[in-house]
């Protein structure tokens, strides 16, 4: 079986010698990034508590490191990076358009009822 | 003479048959096919929770607030160290399994024996800890009171820390009060267990200690929960307390709204269900390297396959880690 690993991450930025050390490599990655996470989630700096695009901005910061994680641990864990072109955009974008979709539509929907209740005359607080 | 036909002399003919366009064997892409519908499963989830959270914007409960606590550290407020420990465990144990791939590859047997041997070590790690962690979400610390429009009043002292039922209310008046079975009147009647105390004695409780406020859900302008000052704390106890509340369940949840309770029960079960046949699934491979299965075969690619699911069981946890304690 030869197995041909791409060993570049960060788009060539990082080049490793081999496919175990490109593993520890990604794991020092997905940990600066956990635990970037969680120092911000404890300290809170009022910098991130700034509202951009109707959430805090601690809270798209927080996503996008999920996103940035899910990443590494689908391409280098995964091995998507190895796959053809094809079975990477049938997984990916599959998921990627039905979750965005989905998330677009129950998100709209709760801030409409949030706006029902708040503003119709039903008495919630009692 | 042989019958069957192993190839068709079809190779470079695009339409013959005999292509591998995407260059995968059947196995492991029907491994990343089940994987897109089960993300898909797991996003209607928390699509669901985030549903109810736009709903409830207001008054959502603080994660920072009930998650608090780290095993053997009594009494410490340990905001999210603990699921910061379990992600990582998760994390560490998807490198194993990825190590144990890689061997896999090189046809190590020894290697791949003890890199699937740790990553089980890992997952029940994590399982152990998130059954660790149902049982103080479930146990509760600090009580509260429901009122009849189902929202849950929290007490606090004059410089906001949380104060606990037991620390101001005494038990003396419900005495008689007995908590109703089946064989006590009609077999298919019975309750849970009763709480600690009645309203009627947090009432006293708090008409005995000035310092005691009532904390509200609604979240005010700084981000932290409302807290009422000390005329309108016991006219919102008196007139409105209906249920005392310890604790967590799908029903009631002294953290703030029921539903956050509900999610919080079913996503992180089903992904602790999916954690939790990943191990026996990894408990079946490694004993299958072990007795030698796949050394016969010259491949590791079951490993592999597994090994797939394992990485995104180890995905869908920094989803649930990011959407429930940290956002």
């Amino acid at each position: 079986m030869a197995h041909a690993h791409n060993l570049a991450i960060l788009r060539g930025l990082i080049k490793f010698k081999s496919n175990t050390q490109k593993i520890w490599g990604v794991l020092i990655l997905l940990s600066i990034v956990t635990t970037v996470e969680v120092a911000l989630g404890i300290v809170k700096p009022s910098w991130s508590l700034a509202p951009v695009l109707g959430m805090k901005l601690l809270n798209w910061i927080f996503i996008i490191l999920t996103i940035v994680k899910a990443y590494y641990i689908t391409w280098d864990f995964m091995h998507m990076r190895d796959e053809t072109k094809g079975l990477r955009r049938a997984v990916v974008w599959t998921a990627i358009f039905l979750i965005l979709y989905l998330i677009f539509i129950l998100l709209q929907e709760g801030g409409y009822v949030f706006d029902v209740y708040k503003d119709g005359f039903i008495k919630r607080d009692f | 003479m042989s019958t069957t036909v192993v190839n068709a002399d079809t190779e470079g003919k695009t339409w013959g048959g005999g292509n591998q366009p995407l260059k995968a064997s059947y196995g492991k892409m029907m491994m990343w096919f089940f994987i897109v519908s089960d993300a898909l499963t797991f996003s209607g989830f928390l699509a669901a929770y985030g549903f109810s959270r736009f709903k409830f914007i207001d008054s959502w409960p603080i994660a920072d607030e009930v998650f608090t606590h780290f095993p053997f550290l009594h009494g410490v407020n340990a905001p999210m160290y603990y699921v910061a420990f379990m992600t990582f465990v998760l994390i560490m144990s998807s490198v194993t399994m990825v190590l144990a791939v890689d061997a896999g590859h090189h046809l190590n047997k020894a290697k791949v024996t003890l890199y699937m041997f740790l990553t089980i070590i890992g997952g029940l790690i994590f399982v152990g800890s998130q059954a660790w962690e149902w049982n103080t979400f479930i146990k509760g610390d600090y009580g509260a009171v429901q009122t009849k429009g189902g929202n849950i009043l929290q007490f606090v002292d004059t410089e906001g820390h949380r104060v606990a039922l037991k620390d101001f209310v005494v038990a003396d008046t419900h005495k008689e009060r007995v908590q109703d079975e089946r064989k006590s009147g009609l077999w298919f009647t019975s309750e849970g267990t009763l709480p600690t105390y009645t309203v009627e004695e947090v009432v006293n409780g708090l008409e005995a200690h000035d310092n005691v406020l009532v904390r509200t859900q609604i979240i005010n302008e700084e981000g932290e929960k409302t807290v009422l000052s000390r005329a309108e704390s016991l006219r919102q106890i008196k007139e409105n307390g209906k249920l005392v509340v310890e604790g967590a369940n799908l029903h009631v949840n002294e953290y703030g709204s029921p539903l956050f309770a509900d999610f919080f029960f079913f996503i992180t079960g089903f992904h602790g269900f999916h954690v939790f046949s990943g191990v026996l699934i990894n408990i079946i491979i490694f004993f299958n390297v072990v007795l030698g299965t796949y050394e016969r075969r010259k491949s590791y690619e079951m490993v592999e396959k597994v090994g797939l699911y394992w990485h995104f069981v180890d995905l869908v946890w920094v989803f649930v880690f990011t959407f429930f304690y940290l956002v």
